[in-house]
């Protein structure tokens, strides 16, 4: 680089620019937590939403699966799976409660959580709520 | 070594060599449950499997960040690191809380672990990269303001370089940015969103700095060239880095349902991110060929050149190819992901903490400035051994990717989830035989310490 351009130069551009780019983040953080309610339905977050989230977490189901295309690649997307089982949420249900605690044979496996009633019910109504969000029309398809 | 406290990065050097290791080995189980489904199920099912191989990356990288910082900022300050005995003490601290996180990952199953952890207080747990327990996020942070105020008084005191201002200012961005790891709300999408602030802004964003005044100091150490031309382009590259990097945390917010204004913003900010990192190939490759003397640490050359090279295209060349929204409509969480996932953090974050060991280490042994030129020879072929191998992972995982996205999300009868990953097999089969490669470049590696012989001396 080329001696009329100085190190002090280079230093106010990193500050100058870091600086100015990271407040226009802010800014359109700010604006976007705004326009949210429109696309993720907040209003339809209830209780089994909260408690399916939860449950969520703390079986690390993230650790197997996407939703809404983040988290691991080993088993299906699950932002979706509701229409893809047919808007049921006792086909999702019965999935879940279903896997064999040993595994399926020569298959990738579902580990079997035992989760209770209610806990079945807040997963289901928690993926069911995640289909819903407004995703600008991702996945490309049914299959996730 | 200049200063005697600087030794005190040995122990984090070699607490993060021995935690790569574990990485890589669980790395390799996920690699044979890709295609052996039921491969140490339900013992370890994938989840723990994935969750100990990126959260022991994360920890052994943050030991190896925190080294570098302890060896850089006494020697670039001119003046004995503030308190050797905190730094050994937070080393103490942060391996336990690390080893007693990945033992609860694999001892007991996640959801107790969240249970007898409180997760119910304070829910953190369960998102991707941020598995661990509250505490051990509580415990990150405590270790990270020792460790920030260990070398913050060191700077004080001593001279203020550019290099040591940016180590400085990257140290505090990451332990700034980890503190919306404790944000989780009960809405999905805001979750989603400020996760990001964490893991973009982390590996776009202020991890560039510290790469950045490692490469600095290693370039200036092994190469001689002045100070005010390697600072002056240590400020261009990390300019550019913030400018492109934090607008660019937007290629995350195409499909999670943020508004899709984001889709313009991010495809073009992230499209100009590999700019910076382009720039640290230029760099690299100009201080070496620009050099004033031949330094004998020839592997550590070796590795800052290979750094730049390698952060380029596996986060330059592998995260355009995939970071306009029309192409992400199609790649995103798909095999495309991982691929680019894998080189960029080995080409940018493994190397250059490699790099600044190699170049460290040898002092913190007592030698003068390098080994011998049999242990170069031996950590030469490491080195090409994990890049190559790393190289094939990642067009492996490309191969598969290609392929999961026309069989699944493209044609008018996409198929299964499930079918397309039986139907591209062959490609885990092969990434699996490139992660043998690797592992036996990581066993070449640590093998380079112990192989003896007369030092190799300083020229010119
Ligand atoms: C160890 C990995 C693993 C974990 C953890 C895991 N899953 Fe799965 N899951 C799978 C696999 C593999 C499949 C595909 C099974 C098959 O097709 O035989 C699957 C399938 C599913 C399906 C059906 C998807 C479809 O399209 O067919 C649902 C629903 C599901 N999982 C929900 C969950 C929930 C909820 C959790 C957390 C409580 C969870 N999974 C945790 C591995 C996992
Ligand atoms: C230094 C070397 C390595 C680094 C830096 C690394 C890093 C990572 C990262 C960042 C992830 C998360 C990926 C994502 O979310 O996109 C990951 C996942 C994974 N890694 Fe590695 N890894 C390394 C070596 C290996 C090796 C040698 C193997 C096996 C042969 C391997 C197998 C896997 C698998 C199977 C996953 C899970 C992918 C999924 O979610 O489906 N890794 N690794
Ligand atoms: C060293 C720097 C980088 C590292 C370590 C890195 C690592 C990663 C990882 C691990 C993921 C997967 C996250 C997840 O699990 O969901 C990811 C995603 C992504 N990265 Fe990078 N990255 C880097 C730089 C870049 C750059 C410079 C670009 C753009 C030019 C880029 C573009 C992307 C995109 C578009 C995604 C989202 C993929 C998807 O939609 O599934 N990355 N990156
Ligand atoms: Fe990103």
């Amino acid at each position: 680089m080329s001696e009329a351009f100085t190190k002090s130069m280079a230093r106010n551009i990193f500050f100058g620019g870091s600086l100015f780019f990271f407040l226009v983040f802010v800014g359109l953080t700010i604006h976007t937590t705004r326009e949210l309610p429109e696309r993720d339905h907040r209003e339809n977050i209830n209780e089994m939403v909260v408690l399916g989230k939860k449950v969520w977490e703390d079986n690390n189901c993230i650790g197997c699966h996407t939703l809404l295309g983040e988290g691991a690649y080993f088993a299906p997307e699950l932002g979706n799976v509701y229409t893809r089982f047919g808007n049921s949420k006792e086909a999702i249900k019965g999935f879940i409660m279903s896997r064999p605690v040993n595994g399926i044979p020569g298959r990738r496996s579902m580990p079997q959580f035992n989760l209770t009633e209610e806990e079945l019910e807040g997963i289901a109504e928690f993926l069911k709520w995640t289909s819903e969000v407004n995703t600008a029309n991702w996945p490309p398809n049914i299959q996730g | 070594m200049k200063f005697q406290s600087q030794a005190v990065a040995k122990p984090y050097f070699i607490a993060a060599i021995v935690l790569f290791i574990g990485q890589i080995i669980f790395g390799l189980v996920m690699g044979l449950q890709y295609v052996i489904g039921d491969f140490l199920f339900p013992a370890i099912p994938f989840n723990v499997a994935r969750m100990v191989h990126t959260n022991l990356l994360i920890i052994w990288l943050l030991f190896g960040f925190m080294g570098s910082a302890y060896y850089l900022i006494p020697e670039e300050s001119e003046t004995e690191l503030y308190s050797p005995k905190l730094a050994i003490a937070l080393f103490w601290i942060f391996l336990a809380a690390g080893v007693l996180t990945i033992i609860g990952y694999l001892a007991v199953p996640y959801a107790t672990l969240a249970h007898i952890t409180g997760n119910d207080l304070l829910p953190t747990m369960g998102r991707e990269f941020l598995e661990m327990p509250t505490i051990t996020k509580v415990g990150i942070v405590i270790v990270a303001l020792g460790f920030l105020f260990n070398i913050g008084m060191t700077v004080l005191k001593g001279r203020k370089t550019a290099i040591s201002m940016i180590m400085i200012m990257g140290q505090v961005g990451l332990a700034v940015f980890f503190l919306f790891s404790f944000y989780n709300p009960e809405n999905l999408i805001l979750d989603k969103i400020f996760w990001w602030w964490v893991v973009h802004l982390w590996v776009e964003g202020v991890w560039e700095l510290i790469m950045g005044s490692i490469l600095a100091f290693v370039l200036i150490k092994t190469t001689g060239v002045d100070r005010e031309i390697i600072e002056k382009w240590l400020y261009m590259i990390i300019a550019m880095a913030l400018i492109t990097g934090i607008l660019g945390t937007g290629h995350h917010y195409f499909w999670i349902g943020a508004p899709e204004y984001w889709q313009l913003i991010g495809s073009v900010f992230s499209a100009m991110e590999p700019i910076p990192f382009f720039m640290m190939t230029l760099f690299a490759f100009n201080m070496v060929n620009q050099r004033r003397r031949e330094h004998p640490n020839k592997a550590a050359v070796l590795w800052a050149l290979g750094t730049a090279v390698m952060a380029f295209l596996g986060a330059g060349v592998w995260g355009f190819l995939h970071t306009l929204a029309p192409v992400n409509y199609f790649t995103h969480g798909t095999q495309i992901t991982a691929a680019h996932g894998h080189m960029a953090f080995y080409g940018a974050y493994v190397m250059i903490v490699l790099t600044m060991i190699s170049y460290s280490m040898p002092m913190m042994r007592g030698r003068a400035a390098a080994n011998s030129k049999a242990s170069q020879t031996v950590e030469m072929w490491s080195f090409w051994l994990m890049t190559v191998a790393m190289v094939f992972i990642t067009l492996f995982l490309t191969g598969a990717g290609i392929l999961q996205i026309f069989l699944q999300r493209m044609g008018d009868s996409p198929q299964n989830f499930m079918v397309v990953q039986e139907r591209i097999q062959i490609f885990y089969w092969l990434r699996e035989a490139a992660g043998v490669m690797f592992f036996i470049g990581l066993m070449t590696y640590v093998a380079s310490f112990f192989v003896k012989g007369k030092e190799a001396t300083l020229k010119g």
